[in-house]
């Protein structure tokens, strides 16, 4: 859909009149302030969007959106999402989703709705843990934590969400975190535009049961030693005093001091549209060690479902003229009785 | 030379390897009847497994036809002629072979290693029991290949060609024009013109060669049977049903939308419904059940008449989508073509047993709008309706149909769809007559209680819906005690109130009497049959046959009330006969058989005689 430019919408123009019920300190407010700025400037008119969800504290979202709102069943909202869709293209579909209504309940749906490359953007709170349910461990919760369901420890290996979208053909993966606001609108401005399904992961703390899970990479003195910001077409370089780069050691990228032996002409430049780079960069995410990434990973066209589906429809009704019912049933065989 | 005799119906079954072409052979013989003007009703009956091992019984493959000069209800219980391809197929159907029927055996199949495999002990041509049946035993494999020798094809091909040899054969005994099915080669081999020439000329081999069998001693002419005036075609319950989803969507001016996964045997209503792209239809096969109808709700929000379809196991998978359709009370069909349970159960086999889970098989207080197709060509009408009543009432609808009348094929007079089939009227909003300012989503109407449809892409009308409750004013979410009391009554006062929206209950025979035998779905044919034949017999037996299921008409109790018996007949361990006697308290007695086959009308007529008797 192209963007209508003479739309003036502000923030507010989004925010419903239920009152926003997330516990205190919830990384959920700033993402839910960060998407209703985006839409300002997203050139699509206010019913027009639909915000479709699960079901987890991330999931109550829609209520709180002035939009067409759909708060379906656990794990679901990505199919509802492409029924939506492909009944009607023209509107502008969000999925807002959690690490255990996506990845595990939903995990089906998720990887089905990202293979049809449905035009739909799915926003998954990753908080590492199920917190409506209260505290038991999730598909996304490091092995060996404690929690409710996990006293000794939680046995499970994590999902890595980047490598798994990866893993069912994603053309659209982006990383952000709840404690850059202005990141997050860029993120889904670049989101909404690409034509496709875009997979947007983000860092999202629980204030309750899992605080602080995302810190080291996520927090403002700490962030810029432990994180990359991916831009296209530059160096992936990073640190606070220390300035390190990411070089390529065969085909294991690895963190360089930059300095005397390596330079920036030595670090990897980032091309979000190389499948190649795309896949070392989510085996890398994925590893504990290496630097946890922001920005788009991977962005890709390819074709569309629900613009199939609709020329599909479209070819067969020029193929086979109007469609006349009295013509089907009076096809193939009939026989008169007078 | 034979004899001719003119007989009023004839049941003819043919039975083979499940690779042998059984059901392709039975469809021209039942396109052929229909043609020449009879009466028809057909079952398929077929494995499980796609090609189950080579002459073993598991892998036994028939289609029973029952043609004739008057109305035929259904295929029929016992057959006239039996054609057996090999020794399983004579194992499995001989008991259902009238004593004096005809049995036409393919002799070259009976084998020493596949009658052993069959179970047969000694060769049951040689060892007598065949004694009292019409035996005609012809070396079918090398007849026709001898009759196919000028032809330039593999030895293998040509005895492929023996189904069409046996079909010639029964064309001839019953007089049968050849001409449907020469025409139906030519369209089907049109690129094989060395196949179309080999099936031609084993047919007509067949034919000719039957006239010149002293076996056959007479030859059967069933005349055209006195049916309605019009224009008749064959179709099948699934083709049925698509075709009734078309014309629903047409008639509310909506898209149509299908969310489905394949499943047994119920997948034929994707495969019909994605043909006609069209008529606005996408159809959408989704990852799993549960997508299926979660897409079909997603359309449904966007305004498309929304479907999904499946059976028992996949109806399961759906309830909890189920439950939040109703939550958000929205048009939505949810068909399931019930087959053998519980579990996976038998997939190709008919049961009625799905009708507790239509009533039943969600969380909470869950009430829902149900119907049920009584025969092959219902399943329209109830498509139509099903959908209509989901439309006008912004509800959830279940269809029950069965496999038996989901594959049956019948003839049907082609409705006039211009003046019974054309105005459904949906609750969506024209968004420029609403005041946005006082409007809420779940604003309702005071008698039927119905809410609006606002779909996405209405300016002023955005809302939010959800599982969770909602207050019944402002339709936020809601925990307030009383509210979810109210919320619940207005849900199941609003399907009460279809009962309004549905025709009276039909009532075949007297309106009192000894005894009444209410029925549902696609029991019908049979049970009409049977009560029939006792009305014959001079006895006070009358019959209510069910297709609106919840609500039901509102005239029922009063219907149950005029008879002193009332007997339910059903594919099950007693479900209907539970329900109506919660409702009415009529002491109903039930007749239940779950052997995944449809009812005979002898054992119908058994179990009414004993009821009447017992009054």
């Amino acid at each position: 859909m192209s963007k209508n430019t003479e739309l003036t919408y502000t923030k507010k123009d989004f925010s419903s009149d239920q009152e926003v019920k997330w516990c205190p300190g919830c990384g959920d407010y700033a993402i839910l302030s960060a998407i209703q700025t985006a839409l300002t400037q997203i050139g699509r008119k206010r019913e027009e969007i639909v915000f479709v969800s699960g079901i987890g504290c991330s999931s109550r979202f829609p209520y709180y959106m002035n939009t067409y709102g759909y708060h379906t069943i656990h794990g679901r909202a990505p199919a509802v999402a492409s029924g939506l869709k492909t009944a009607n293209p023209s509107l502008s579909v969000w999925v807002i989703t959690g690490d255990g209504d996506s990845l595990s309940i939903g995990g089906n749906h998720l990887i089905h709705a990202i293979r049809r490359n449905i035009d739909m953007n799915i926003v998954l709170f990753n908080n590492e843990i199920y917190g409506l349910t209260k505290g038991q461990y999730s598909p996304t919760t490091q092995q060996g934590q404690i929690t409710k369901s996990t006293p000794y420890g939680s046995l499970d290996r994590p999902f890595s969400p980047a490598k798994l979208a990866f893993g069912a053909s994603a053309t659209f993966i982006a990383r952000t975190l709840d404690t850059d606001s202005k990141h997050m609108q860029e993120v889904m401005l670049e989101a909404e535009s690409h034509r496709g399904t875009s997979f947007i992961e983000i860092y999202q703390n629980c204030v309750i049961f899992n605080d602080g899970c995302h810190s080291s990479y996520v927090d403002k003195q700490s962030r810029e030693d432990h994180s990359i910001v991916l831009t296209h077409g530059k160096p992936m370089i990073f640190g606070s005093e220390i300035k390190k780069g990411i070089i390529l050691d065969h085909l294991t990228p690895k963190v360089v001091e930059l300095g005397e032996t390596y330079t920036e002409g030595d670090c990897l430049i980032h091309d979000k549209t190389n499948e190649m780079l795309a896949s070392l960069l989510v085996a890398m995410d994925a590893n504990k060690a290496m630097p946890k990434l922001y920005g788009v990973l991977y962005a890709v066209n390819d074709v569309i479902y629900n613009e199939q589906v609709a020329a599909q429809v479209a070819e067969v009704k020029a193929k086979k003229g109007p469609a006349d019912f009295h013509k089907l049933l009076n096809s193939g065989d009939t026989w008169h009785i007078e | 030379m034979s004899t001719l005799t003119e007989v009023e119906s004839v049941v003819v079954r043919f039975s083979g390897d499940s690779g042998d072409g059984m059901q392709l052979t039975g469809n021209q013989f039942s396109n052929t009847s229909a043609m020449m003007g009879n009466d028809i009703a057909t079952f398929p009956d077929y494995p499980a497994e796609i090609r189950a091992p080579q002459g073993t019984i598991a892998g036994v493959s028939g289609f029973q036809i029952h043609f004739g000069s008057r109305e035929i209800f259904t295929p029929g219980d016992a057959t006239d002629m039996l054609v057996a391809f090999n020794p399983a197929a004579l194992k499995v159907n001989l008991k259902d072979l009238k004593k004096g029927g005809t049995l036409l055996v393919n002799s070259d199949a009976f084998t020493d290693s596949k009658i052993a495999k069959a179970g047969f002990e000694v060769n049951p041509l040689e060892s007598g029991e065949l004694e009292g049946y019409q035996v005609i035993k012809v070396p079918m494999d090398s007849q026709t290949i001898e009759a196919l020798k000028e032809i330039d094809l593999d030895t293998k091909s040509k005895k492929r060609c023996k189904n069409f040899y046996a079909l010639g054969m029964t064309y001839f005994l019953y007089h049968r024009d050849m001409k449907t099915t020469l025409q139906w080669m030519e369209h089907k081999f049109s690129d094989h013109p060395q196949l179309l020439l080999a099936n031609q000329s084993a047919m007509k081999a067949g034919a000719h060669f039957a006239e010149t069998l002293e076996e056959v001693v007479s030859t059967y002419k069933v005349s055209s049977a006195k049916i309605d005036p019009g224009t008749y075609r064959q179709i099948n319950g699934n083709t049925s049903t698509a075709w009734g989803f078309i014309r629903a969507a047409q008639a509310a001016k909506l898209p149509l939308f299908l969310g489905s996964y394949p499943i047994t045997p119920a997948s034929d209503i994707l495969h019909e419904l994605s043909k006609y792209k069209e008529f606005d239809v996408k159809t959408f096969q989704a990852e799993d059940e549960i997508a299926g109808i979660c897409a079909a709700m997603g359309a449904g929000l966007a305004g498309s008449l929304a479907i999904t379809t499946s059976s028992g196991p996949g109806i399961g998978l759906k309830g909890e989508a189920i439950g939040l359709a109703i939550s958000y009370e929205m048009p939505l069909v949810i068909v399931n073509v019930q087959r053998g349970g519980p579990s996976t159960g038998l997939p190709t086999k008919t049961e009625q047993s799905d009708l507790f889970q239509a009533f039943y098989g969600r969380n909470g207080d869950a009430p829902l709008v149900i119907v049920a197709a009584s025969r092959p060509n219902d399943c329209f009408h109830m498509a139509y309706e099903a959908s209509r009543l989901a439309l006008e009432h912004m509800t959830p609808v279940i269809m029950l149909t069965d496999g038996y009348i989901a594959n049956g094929t019948e003839p049907w007079k082609i409705p006039d769809v211009d003046a019974h089939y054309a105005d459904i009227k949906h609750k969506m909003l024209d968004p420029t007559t609403v005041d946005t300012e006082n409007w809420s989503w779940i604003s309702r109407d005071p008698k039927t209680h119905v809410r609006d449809w606002a779909i996405p892409g209405m300016p002023g009308l955005e809302h939010r819906i959800g599982g969770l409750e909602k207050d019944f004013t402002t339709g936020n979410v809601s925990y307030d005690p009383a509210n979810h009391q109210k919320m619940s009554n207005i849900r199941q006062a609003k399907i009460e109130a279809v009962s309004e929206n549905i025709p009276l209950q039909e009532l075949e025979g007297e309106s009192s009497g000894d005894l009444l035998i209410i029925s549902w779905g696609g029991t019908y044919g049979a049970v009409e049959m049977a009560m029939r034949a006792l009305q014959k017999e001079g006895k006070k037996v009358s019959l209510i046959h069910l297709r609106y299921i919840n609500p039901m008409p509102k005239n029922v109790g009063e219907v149950i009330k005029n008879f002193k018996k009332v007997i339910v007949p059903e594919l099950n361990m007693g479900q209907m006969v539970h329900l109506i006697n919660a409702k009415f308290g009529c002491n109903a007695i039930g007749f239940n058989k779950v052997e995944g086959l449809p009812f005979k009308i002898a054992e119908l007529h058994a179990a009414f005689t004993q009821a009447l008797n017992e009054v």
